[in-house]
């Protein structure tokens, strides 16, 4: 048997965790360096799992599968196909950076205190979100699956609850309030969602006898397994909402910017970039294999709420005050592009979708890591409170500038390619959605230049004058986030190799093939 | 004579226990009602046990006997603490069973 | 040879990659490294322009293949260049008048402490400008589209302190990215079509497509053009646009930037012939633009404004020309090209009036600035008139080719479009010559400003005048260059094809109609500005000039219906967010929250209310025993 890479690359950063919660409170910078190192070498063996993986090989890779719960069939069964590949990559990629932004997040609030600072809690948290959000991308058997996608919610509520942001215009009692509900919210809406989606995972093993991915797909794709269509859809949609929370579409967003607004920006970046892609993610893998008759009965549907979260999430947008809201509201604007992709049912679009989780999460990344450094700077999360920071610290200016061009998706930076995708591939399907979707860029653009024109530009402010520009830790975060933004837009193909066979197998389940050009289609 | 005339009397004496736990206060009174209920349920087995002709019965009787006494012994030391720090052996005052 | 074409991008783009990357140790020699990689793509592009001179017509095209940008299943885009005439055209005055306008900021913008920023923008806007001339699709057209609106954003907003120009950046940017949204879709429309983007592609199959598709694509392709160009309705960010430092003005916002539209209009030439609607539709658009800045250009006192305002009015000369089909392309670019040239010293001639004048822009407070700046005003005057249309001078050739290719439309259109076009020569005449009066003639109108400075004008330094000198050689000859034995029209029509139209009437005719208006023009202007004095302070003036002033009230129509609207709407979605969407959830969490307090009541701590509950439980259950025996 050879080595077991996926487990390996889970079970690694759940060690750290359990290590560095370990170490003693006194010894809190050990543990950071304990948690970075442990963090660089998930990604270490996510760059392993990349070489490993053959884009032209089978569909799931460097599988592995045990037995675990023999009554219920419930086994121990992973494996990646290229998309999931891309985003243990991202996740495995992103958390480095993340805790580096976090260093000093949850340090001591009064110094030489020897107070207990949950210091350690804080890295081990990131770490074990790590851990189970990497599993929930590996695994192809439906309840292990499950397990991962809600125990994932208990770090991430000590997270938001426990560490978040510490600026609030009436003081540190209403922050702590703020925190508590926004942590709640979270928890319960996303709980729901779970409790609908675990209904509905014993209801597939009721009518499938089995909870592996594989194999359901496999009998229904040789008809060995028939659902009812009324079964199928009720099932599908069980699945959807739960993801659909997650991820989060129009109307189930509004957890999303009470956590973003709450958390620290570190926290709010491993929320969007990492944890909603779950759900999108599950949408691809699992309602569109498991259920792909009635993932195209309610295409229709999906694609206008898509399409209400893209101009809805951008107006919104543009009318916050709270610039890590601004962005929350950006971010479900984004998601929207993503569910669109998925659901269009084209090469373009899922191609597309897969590279705009990608791309989302390092484009929010460098917005939102520098948002936190501007507010931990001036202790204020409003757009009113700035003005003319980019006369006193021009690179926070300036990268925060390249942060903004790209989530309005500017080519050359990689969103771009994501996003042009998804929409070609939704307009050769659909064309009126396309073409509505495409005001989003308009509006990206918008919201992305008044926030900056009101928080960089114009005269210095007096609070903003002593402001010092970015430090070098900071700038180690940021500079190779926008390197990878800069080289994935100018030349995406390595990621588009890895992805479109995966997006090739998953057409060919939903029994899709791409239209053919009107000139084509003529002869 | 019937073996379900016992029967009538085990129930009699459940009930007249059941209705003393409902309607007094007093500590005491409400633990010798649950005994008399206790040993309605043990005249209810041995007479089953007779009518059914096998000793089961019986030697569940003897095992309730024990529990009682275990329970007389627990129950009577928590009501005597409970008076200590009250000065009332009354149930409803020590409704502290709630958040 | 086709190797070099992607050195011709990669030279300005190193450049801005040093420079914006390399921080403050290259302050110094900052301006002169990114000169030096101007002028060596300038360089790259005579050797290529001389490799392709050397070959026959119909080999003129080179394409470079690089990498695929973006494959997926049937889209493939890929980095590929081509150089054609057209382009090759383009890459010489994008080269050419950029380096030129890169030496004339080493001095404008000698006392700015940015100085070295600024470089960095102006070689990444040439970099996104030549990718945009030089794609083989349309997507990578659309990479240098937005590369170059970036490039403008930035450069209008440089100095960022000013709120005016952060605003104006932003206002630029935001009506770009609605033609670029036209961009967009003419994108996908034509993958949907064609299942293609590639120029070569396309143009070979158009003929299979549907006339209602290539409409669409036309008239997207065409918003996309407007938002660029400048053009109706989407012309509102150009005059905001000149808060950005002159030489910008000059270089993106007068001679190359802003043509863009045209260059799309005139490389999609496939598709407008086969769009007759949607061809109707772009002269229309031309004509109107072209009378509205120039009415626009009579009323602003500002002179980098009016100048703006006469380039709107120039490029929709050029746009109704690329409308009226083979007729017209091969003159869209001609005049595209003298237009670069004396625009473009016009503009570098208005910075250097602002450079001696402190930075006033006001033309009522200049007067009689010929005794002070001679070398501007000679400079200056030439592009006059070559704009004018002065016989002789470039704008002569390329402005009536245009008015005579308008009457050759033929019918009634031909009629309407070739009238706007003389009254266009009319007001341009007008304009022109106002502003011309205003600055350099007359008596000097400046005062002490509050701090009680009084401007002393002056000649710019050498390295501001040299290039202003070169351009002014560029408006004298370049039209008679080009036109004498067709030498453009021979050079470009192998790309654009060309026919001659059946004009009603002859050529001498209509020079003879542009001359008689040119000189209404220009006698109007001096009727007004000549003979008497200009007013210090704007005279209130009539309906049409105070609406004129306020760029005939199109950012009013802005402000009213797109930004109070937006406002209103936003403002009322966010409300609507908190209130019913998150009011809808948080309801449920309320009931539930309420349920359970009524719950509670039940456990209120009494033992003998429990074994109540216990006793009552197991009667039912015991009931329940009975009744299901009884079943």
């Amino acid at each position: 048997m050879s080595f077991p890479l996926l487990t390996a690359t889970a079970v690694l950063p759940a060690v750290g965790a359990v290590a560095t919660a370990a170490v003693p409170a006194a010894r809190r910078t050990a543990a950071k360096w304990l948690a970075l190192a442990v963090s660089l070498g998930t990604f270490a063996l996510a760059v392993a799992i990349l070489v490993r993986f053959d884009p032209g090989g089978a569909r799931y890779q460097l599988t592995e599968s045990h037995s675990w719960i023999a009554a219920f069939g419930v086994r121990y069964e992973l494996g990646v196909d290229g998309i999931a590949v891309a985003l243990i990559g991202l996740t495995a990629l992103l958390v480095p950076f993340v805790m580096l932004a976090g260093w000093h997040d949850a340090d001591p609030l009064e110094t030489g205190s020897r107070r207990w600072r949950p210091t350690q809690g804080f890295f081990a948290l990131i770490l074990a979100l790590e851990a189970m959000v990497i599993i929930s991308f590996e695994a192809t058997d439906v309840f292990l699956f499950y397990i991962f996608f809600e125990a994932m919610l208990i770090p991430l509520y000590f997270l938001i609850g426990g560490f978040g942001d510490r600026a609030h215009e009436h003081g540190e009692k209403a922050a702590s309030t703020q925190r508590s509900y926004a942590a709640v919210k979270f928890l319960l809406y996303n709980l729901v969602g779970g409790l609908i989606m675990l209904a509905a995972v014993i209801g597939l093993y009721v009518v499938a006898g089995s909870f592996s991915l594989t194999e359901i797909a496999q009998a229904r794709a040789n008809g060995s397994l028939h659902m009812a269509t009324g079964v199928e859809r009720w099932l599908f949609l069980g699945f959807f909402f739960a993801f659909a929370v997650k991820a989060p579409l129009w109307p189930l967003h509004t957890w999303l910017p009470n956590a973003m607004q709450e958390s620290t920006a570190p926290v709010a970046v491993l929320i969007t970039a990492v944890v909603d892609k779950v759900g999108t993610f599950a949408m691809l893998r699992f309602c569109l294999q498991l259920f792909p008759e009635a993932s195209k009965w309610a295409t229709p549907v999906i694609l206008v709420l898509a399409l209400i979260s893209i101009i809805y999430g951008a107006l919104l947008a543009v009318g916050q005050r709270d610039i890590k809201r601004l962005i929350a509201y950006a971010s479900i604007s984004h998601f929207g592009f993503i569910i669109m992709g998925i659901f269009a049912m084209t090469s373009q679009g899922q191609s597309g979708a897969t590279l705009y989780m990608v791309n989302h999460g390092l484009s929010t990344a460098v917005l939102m890591l520098i948002a936190g450094f501007l507010i931990s700077r001036r202790g204020s999360r409003l757009i009113a409170d700035y003005g003319g920071v980019q006369k006193v610290a021009p690179v926070l200016a300036g990268t925060f500038l390249i942060g903004g061009l790209a989530t309005l998706s500017l080519p050359g930076l990689a969103p771009f390619v994501s996003e042009f995708l998804v929409l070609v591939g939704t307009f050769t399907r659909y064309p009126a959605v396309g073409v509505v979707a495409t005001f989003g860029i308009v509006l990206a653009a918008l919201y992305t230049l008044v926030l900056y024109q009101r928080t960089m530009t114009g005269p210095v402010r007096k609070e903003v004058s002593a402001m010092p520009d970015l430090r070098v830790r900071e700038l180690v975060v940021v500079a190779p986030l926008i390197v990878l933004l800069v080289f994935l837009g100018v030349y995406p193909k390595p990621v588009t190799d890895i992805v479109n066979p995966a997006v090739k197998q998953t057409m060919s389940d939903v029994h899709k093939t791409d239209p053919k050009p009107e000139m084509e289609a003529a002869k | 004579m019937n073996p379900v005339n016992y029967l009538y009397l085990a129930a009699l004496l459940f009930t007249i226990g059941a209705t003393g736990v409902l309607i007094r206060r007093n500590a005491i009174v409400v633990f010798m009602c649950i005994e008399l209920m206790l040993n309605a349920c043990n005249l209810a087995l041995v007479a089953f046990s007779r009518m059914h002709g096998n000793l089961d019965g019986q030697i569940i009787a003897f095992f309730t006997m024990v529990v009682a006494a275990a329970e007389v012994v627990v129950g009577l030391a928590i009501i005597v603490s409970l008076f200590r720090s009250r000065h009332s052996a009354s149930v409803d005052d020590a409704s502290l069973m709630k958040l | 040879m086709e190797n070099l074409i992607a050195l011709l991008i990669a030279a300005p783009l190193l450049g801005a990659a040093v420079l914006l990357v390399g921080g403050r140790r290259l302050d110094a020699v900052g301006h002169w490294i990114g000169t030096a990689l101007a002028a060596a793509s300038f360089v790259i592009g005579l050797v290529l322009f001389a490799d392709l001179l050397g070959r026959s017509a119909d080999q003129r095209t080179l394409t470079q293949h690089l990498f695929s940008w973006i494959p997926v299943a049937g889209f493939q885009a890929d980095a590929t260049f081509r150089l054609d005439q057209l382009s090759m055209t383009f890459v010489l005055l994008i080269t050419g008048v950029g380096s030129l306008i890169h030496l004339y900021s080493v001095g404008y913008m000698e006392h700015d402490e940015r100085r070295r920023r600024f470089f960095g923008y102006l070689n990444l806007f040439l970099a996104a400008m030549l990718l945009l001339v030089l794609a083989d699709n349309y997507l990578l057209l659309y990479f240098g589209w937005e590369g170059v609106g970036l490039a403008s954003y930035l450069l209008i907003g440089f100095w960022q302190h000013k709120p005016a120009a952060a605003t104006a950046a932003k206002k630029a940017f935001l009506v770009n990215r609605v033609g670029d949204m036209g961009l967009a879709i003419a994108v996908m429309l034509m993958f949907a079509t064609f299942g293609t983007f590639a120029f070569g592609p396309v143009f070979s199959h158009v003929g299979d497509a549907s006339e209602g598709r290539l409409t669409a694509i036309a008239l997207m392709l065409l918003l996309a053009a407007c938002g660029k160009s400048a053009q109706v309705p989407l012309q509102s960010w150009l005059g905001d646009a000149m808060e950005g430092p002159t030489p910008v003005s000059a270089l993106i916002h007068a001679a190359t930037m802003v043509t863009a539209g045209v260059y799309l209009i005139v490389r999609s030439a496939a598709v407008f012939n086969g769009a007759p609607g949607a061809q109707l539709v772009v002269t229309v658009v031309g004509a109107v633009t072209l009378l509205f800045g120039a009415i626009v250009g009579c009323a602003k006192d500002d002179i980098k404004k009016a100048l703006a305002g006469s380039t709107m009015s120039q490029i929709g000369y050029m746009v109704l020309a690329a409308g009226l089909g083979p007729i017209g392309y091969v003159f869209a670019i001609m005049h595209l090209v003298t237009h670069g040239f004396f625009k473009a010293g016009l503009f570098l001639g208005a910075g250097s009036v602002m450079h001696g004048m402190n930075d006033e822009v006001d033309m009522r407070k200049y007067g009689g600035l010929r005794k002070y700046m001679p070398v501007t005003f000679i400079t200056f005057g030439l592009g006059y008139l070559a704009i004018i249309g002065f016989p002789g001078l470039s704008g002569f050739f390329s402005k009536d080719r245009i008015i005579e290719a308008a009457f050759a439309k033929g019918g009634t259109e031909g009629w309407i479009l070739g009238g706007a076009a003389l009254l266009g020569a009319a007001i341009t005449a007008f304009y022109m010559t106002r502003v011309m009066l205003m600055t350099f003639f007359g008596e000097k109108r400046w005062q002490p400003d509050e701090n009680g400075t009084e401007p002393h004008p002056h000649e710019s330094p050498g390295v501001m005048t040299i290039p202003m000198i070169v351009l002014a050689v560029g408006s004298v000859f370049g039209g008679a260059f080009f036109s004498i034995g067709d030498r453009f029209l021979h050079w470009l029509e192998p790309v654009t094809g060309h026919s001659e139209g059946n004009s009603p009437l002859s050529a001498w005719t209509v020079t003879a109609a542009t001359m008689v208006c040119l000189v209404i023009g220009v006698a109007a202007a001096w009727a007004q500005y000549g003979r008497k004095p200009v007013p210090v302070v704007a005279p209130r003036g009539s309906l049409l000039t105070r609406a004129a002033r306020r760029d005939l009230l199109q950012d009013d129509f802005n402000h009213v219906v797109l930004v109070r609207g937006g406002e209103h709407l936003t403002r009322s979605l966010v409300y609507l967010d908190h209130t019913l969407v998150d009011g809808v959830v948080n309801g449920t969490a309320a009931s539930v929250g309420g349920l359970s307090g009524r719950m509670r009541r039940l456990q209120n701590g009494f033992a003998r209310s429990y074994a109540v509950s216990m006793f009552g439980g197991a009667a039912l259950l015991v009931a329940a025993t009975l009744l299901m025996r009884a079943v």
